[in-house]
């Protein structure tokens, strides 16, 4: 059990890494999901087809695992809507303003040794953890 | 071509965020929850895909461009200032709050449920707000 469970993890992260280098290898960009998914918005960067296509190709794997492999996708623990609304907005405008997420500063940035990604990467989990701590063991909110 | 290439590493990055358990924001909370009863299998997750985008982007940026484009887009901004930091805090506070960022949010859309969708119209708001301060 112990096993699989590290080895599906690996074999995971290996599997990001290889949508990390196909996209520099075909497209020449990095791979960032806040964002491929803001560029839906503001079309700034390039053509928002090709946010929309890459968002497509995200919802259709987990739509196929959804449908097929049970437990696959869940839920958050919270279910409290406003909860829900809040932590959406604060990724959103977070990402937003720190230019980047777990995928482009925490996989591609450090990938680059990019001293400002190092920096964000540091901010957002000791931000995500001290968050974990107060909502979980000091408020005992008690998702978990 | 761009458009379908696209579209195909993004089903390969939702495979990997899925294969990873990055999908199921109960196993990311307790990621995060290291003065508790901490579960360290997302730290391999983070792992295996440095390792291999460190090594795959060394390959690749021998090359002189990609293959569906003129050059790269690599990002150019060095400076490390209270906007970068502002915003990595409010992220990871958005993160620990219900186990969600973006890549896995959209990918756990699909199951259509009430929490995932007011997670990700909150997000989109977010980007649209944060242009706006722009």
């Amino acid at each position: 059990m112990y096993i699989l469970q590290y080895s599906n993890a690996i074999l995971g992260g290996a599997t990001i890494g290889l949508a990390a280098s196909l996209l520099l290898l075909l497209n020449g960009r990095v791979l960032g999901i806040s964002g491929i998914a803001a560029n839906i918005i503001s079309g700034q960067s390039y053509s928002r087809k090709y946010s929309i296509s890459f968002v497509c190709g995200l919802f259709l794997a987990g739509w196929t695992a959804f449908t097929l492999i049970p437990g696959a996708l869940a839920d958050s623990p919270v279910t409290d809507l406003k909860i829900l609304a809040l932590a959406g907005l604060l990724v959103g405008v977070g990402t937003r303003l720190g230019n980047g997420c777990t995928s482009g500063h925490g996989v591609c940035g450090l990938s680059r040794f990019s001293k400002r990604s190092l920096f964000a990467t540091i901010t957002f989990m000791a931000s995500a953890i001290a968050t974990v701590y107060l909502t979980q063991h000091i408020w005992e909110l008690g998702q978990l | 071509m761009k458009i379908l290439s696209y579209f195909f590493i993004g089903i390969v990055f939702g495979v990997g965020l899925i294969l990873s358990g990055m999908t199921l924001p109960l196993k990311v909370l307790g990621f995060l929850d290291i003065f508790g009863n901490w579960d360290p299998t997302l730290a391999f997750v983070m792992g295996a895909a440095v390792t291999t985008t460190t090594i795959g982007y060394q390959l690749i940026l021998r090359r002189s461009s990609p293959v569906l484009e003129n050059s790269f887009f690599l990002p150019t901004e060095r400076v490390i200032d209270t906007k970068l930091l502002l915003g990595a805090c409010m992220f990871g506070m958005g993160w620990g709050l219900v186990g969600f960022c973006p890549g896995p949010v959209l990918t756990a859309v699909s199951s259509l449920t009430t929490g995932t969708i007011a997670f990700v119209c909150a997000m989109f708001a977010g980007f649209w707000v944060a242009g706006l301060a722009k």
